[in-house]
């Protein structure tokens, strides 16, 4: 006991800090050089730390909070083997420091490659080959190779939300299915949109690895480990929409739309009624801006297949021209627009996986980000429901005073107790998850702003890269045009 | 009511037709045009030294349909048989300008003021892009007239340079119009005619096989040309879009993230404007070029036809002196028309074998010079999309 209030101390003198990080980003860094040692230097670790905790608790809680909180079926919570790994990450600080470097340097690598193409018709399905290198500790090899199939990475995201969501915790949602696409796929056709649906496919499950994997807790969390270490994996069949767990899912799903209606949270707190509010702006304008990319590909990609077009058609016309010197200049017009057809083709390419694909995760994301708002009210909802039980008690017991039934009147004493402990946990777990969200906001927000910077620097690199390539192609051709004579 | 004056650009706007005002004797432009609703009018200014003329210097507003009437009449003159008639100018076609305005308009009341601000620059650009496409294609039809020694003549051109009223009591009405229709439509079943002729003439042969491969082949590059434009347009107007999304995620973020947001909204702003000129000067020197030469290598065809007929006439007027002198009646008469049409087919032939070879050459020039700005415009541009793509990357790297 005494333990977890020391840990909750120290999060609280954390939380602070993070506040205030929120509020300004350059203070924070200023405010950074003056944390005291017993926590940990740079500003970035704070968070893993933190997170450590976190887990730290779940496993001293755990008994009592499964029937409570968790979010339909979870297969593999396994909060007991969470506290061995825990220990692992114990406080001394020489461990912390080690832990920073890792941290620091992010030594990780997942790559998603070689999908395969297993069995025929509509019981055909892709393989991926999952490899992992990393130097990290609680990995078993330096480098793993193991072979995974869509609804394996499905199935990884399920146990995970249903661990982690509860807890304030934003879980990288998974892929989305396609039905067109998959089945495109299935039938055999090796046509260019099923080889570049594989291709999306791949890119999308390989970013999905790399976003879970970045998250201190689902790093070491052991359905992660499993799945990126071990050679068999039990087929996650929950994952079908029609199974028995698919059915469950959107009943759930269906019970929390209603519930977000009826609860009506009183709150207190100007920061979350804020950061709701800002995600719910970005939700829009980020999909707005999805759609204006999306928009750009398409009509890039156009570009490039007309500009084929015409470079065929120059070609002909060169051939029919009889002026020779003309004829070889539109011949090479031709060649020109060929290699800019390729240049266009490269560009739109760079357009959707760099950017238009980086949206279209984030705008996921924030579907989630957002969803883990709605946990924290309904774990409001629960702590309300509790003292209202917890009052309703009170109410019958003070009845049976009166009443001169002592095992009845024992009874509803036993009934207050239990309920009172309810109502404790609720507002524990209240307090936590509203902890926990203010942790992941943060590191969310960190993290969304690091990859559009990178993504817009690379996308401009891309960009100046089709220019120079432009300036040489029409800069060979200009000679030509000037030889007609 | 728009209007746009010619500025020093009009050399670079005057893409298509080569030098044809070298001849100072009579030097025709067009340096204003104003756009009323529907009609376009066109200002002629004409300065000449020819004495027929009545002022040396002078302007004359004149409209679309008054070029058409002055190329129907010229086509329909029987001595200009035997030359390249320069194509008639297509109509100004308003159109897009017009539906974007119609747009502009309905939506004025959603778009905040920077938006409507911006589509109406647009919009503005794109009624100048068109009016420079058109008033170009205007002035290169007077232009052609005015060099060609034989047309430069014609009453008719002379009467549409001064007359000083209004020309529309001498245009064509309904009646000649569809007289007009009809011609076109016998004249492409003629097009079998032309190959099917038996043709003696070696130079001749050459162009006939030329020019109906060629006519296809640029009608199919044009198209083409055309469809690259319209997408170059289309990621030019995604690139707006990119850029306002970009602005209004700016407002919401934190300090130094929206700086990041803006500068990228910026550089996409200024990326869609260079893509815009890119796709406009292609289109003005290339695809242009290319609608031009499809309509002249029509007009050459037509020249081929004429002379087609005329041959076919004389081939007939040959069996009708056969027949005659078969019958013994109406011999002189027989004899008399065949001497005319085979006069009239070489001189055909004569001033047909002069047009052709002259037409070539205009049009070899007129191909290596577009080909040459448009190069050299593409280059122009590319340079300043990187060198504005780099600047970019070096201030955002710093923050």
């Amino acid at each position: 006991m005494s333990e977890e209030r020391g840990s909750s101390a120290q999060t609280e003198e954390d939380e602070d800090l993070f506040v205030s990080a929120m509020e300004s980003p350059e203070a924070a860094r200023l405010s950074a050089e003056d944390l005291s040692p017993s926590s940990n230097g740079p500003r970035d670790d704070d968070p893993d730390d933190l997170f450590a905790e976190a887990t730290e608790e779940v496993s001293l809680d755990s008994p009592e909070r499964q029937p409570i909180l968790s979010d339909g079926p979870s297969p593999a919570i396994t909060p007991v083997s969470i506290s061995p790994r825990v220990d692992v990450f114990d406080r001394s600080p020489d461990l912390d420091e080690e832990e920073e470097e890792n941290r620091d340097t992010f030594d990780i690598q997942i790559s998603v490659s070689d999908p395969e193409k297993v069995g025929d018709g509509m019981n055909a399905f892709m393989i991926y080959k999952v490899t992992t290198k990393t130097s990290l500790s609680i990995f078993s090899r330096d480098e793993v190779c193991v072979k995974r199939r869509f609804s394996d990475f499905l199935g990884l995201h399920s146990k995970l939300a249903s661990k982690y969501m509860h807890m304030g915790f934003i879980v990288p949602p998974a892929p989305e299915k396609s039905i067109v696409g998959m089945t495109k796929v299935k039938v055999g056709k090796e046509d260019l949109s099923s080889v570049e649906f594989v291709e999306k496919r791949r890119s999308a499950l390989e970013r999905y690895l790399l976003r879970t994997v970045k998250h201190p807790a689902l790093l070491k969390d052991p359905d992660v480990l499993q799945f990126l270490e071990s050679s068999e994996l039990p087929r996650a069949v929950s994952t079908q929409a029609l199974s028995g767990a698919g059915i469950l899912r959107m009943v759930n799903k269906a019970a929390d739309a209603v519930n977000k209606m009826t609860i009506k949270m009183n709150e207190s707190d100007a920061w979350f009624e804020e950061k709701q509010q800002q995600f719910e702006n970005l939700d829009v304008q980020l999909r707005k801006l999805h759609v204006s990319v999306e928009s750009l590909v398409c009509h890039r990609k156009e570009l490039s297949v007309n500009t084929a077009l015409f470079a065929k058609s120059a070609a002909m016309l060169g051939n029919s021209e009889d002026h020779t010197a003309l004829s070889r200049a539109l011949s090479q017009l031709a060649e020109v627009e060929e290699k800019i057809e390729q240049l266009h083709q490269e560009q739109a390419n760079a357009d959707f996986y760099l950017i238009s694909e980086l949206l279209g995760d984030y705008v996921r994301l924030i579907t989630a980000v957002r969803g883990v708002f709605d946990q924290r009210m309904k774990a409001w909802g629960k702590w309300q429901d509790a003292q209202l039980m917890l009052q309703r008690k009170r109410e019958a017991e003070a009845k049976l005073q009166y009443a001169s039934k002592p095992e009845k009147l024992q009874q509803a004493r036993d009934e207050i107790r239990e309920w009172e402990g309810k109502v404790q946990q609720g507002e524990r777990d209240f307090e936590q998850i509203s902890r926990n969200i203010r942790r992941e906001v943060g590191q969310f927000e960190k993290e969304r702003v690091k990859d559009f910077r990178v993504v817009i620097m690379k996308y401009l690199e891309s960009l100046v890269h089709s220019q120079q390539q432009l300036i040489k192609y029409w800069e060979a051709f200009l000679p030509e045009a000037k030889a007609i004579a | 009511m728009t209007s746009i004056s010619e500025d020093s650009d009009k050399e670079k706007v005057r893409s298509v037709s080569v030098d044809l005002n070298n001849d100072a004797s009579l030097i025709i432009d067009i340096p204003d045009a104003l756009c009323e609703r529907d009609k376009v009018k066109f200002t002629i200014h004409v300065k000449t030294t020819i004495s027929s003329f009545q002022k040396p210097a002078f302007s004359v507003p004149r409209q679309h349909e008054d070029f058409i009437w002055l190329h129907d009449t010229i086509v329909e003159t029987e001595e200009y048989a035997g030359l390249i008639i320069p194509p008639a100018p297509p109509k100004p076609d308003f159109e897009g300008p017009r539906e974007k305005m119609h747009k502009l308009g309905e939506g004025e009341s959603s778009m905040t003021k920077e938006e409507y601000a911006k589509m109406k620059q647009e919009l503005e650009a794109e009624y100048l892009a068109v009016f420079k496409k058109t008033v170009q294609v205007h002035e290169v039809f007077l232009q052609r007239l005015s060099s060609h020694p034989i047309f430069r003549k014609d009453r008719n051109f002379q009467i549409f340079l001064e007359y000083d009223q209004d020309l529309s009591v001498r245009r064509k009405n309904a009646k000649e119009m569809f007289g007009g229709f009809f011609k076109n439509m016998v004249k492409s079943a003629d097009e079998v005619l032309i190959s099917g002729v038996k043709e003696v003439d070696e130079f001749f042969e050459q162009e006939k096989t030329f020019l109906l491969d060629y006519s296809s082949k640029i009608k199919d590059a044009t198209a083409k040309a055309e469809k690259m434009t319209r997408s170059h347009k289309n990621v030019a107007d995604d690139y707006n879009h990119i850029s306002g999304a970009l602005n209004h995620t700016a407002a919401d973020n934190n300090t130094a993230f929206k700086k990041h947001l803006e500068k990228s909204a910026e550089v996409f702003e200024k990326l869609r404007k260079l893509e815009d000129r890119v796709a406009s000067d292609q289109e003005l020197k290339l695809t242009e070029l290319l609608r031009y030469y499809t309509r002249d290598i029509q007009a050459a065809k037509d020249l081929l036809y004429r002379r087609a007929r005329a041959l076919a006439d004389y081939e007939n007027s040959n069996k009708a002196l056969d027949k005659a002198r078969l019958k013994g009646k109406d011999i002189a008469q027989a004899e008399e028309n065949q001497k005319k049409s085979l006069q009239k087919f070489d001189k055909l032939s004569e001033s047909g074998k002069k047009e052709l070879t002259s037409f070539k050459a205009r049009r070899v020039v007129a191909f290596r010079k577009n080909l040459i700005e448009m190069t050299e415009l593409e280059i122009k541009h590319a340079k300043n999309s990187m060198s504005l793509l780099q600047g970019t990357i070096e201030i955002l790297n710093s923050n």
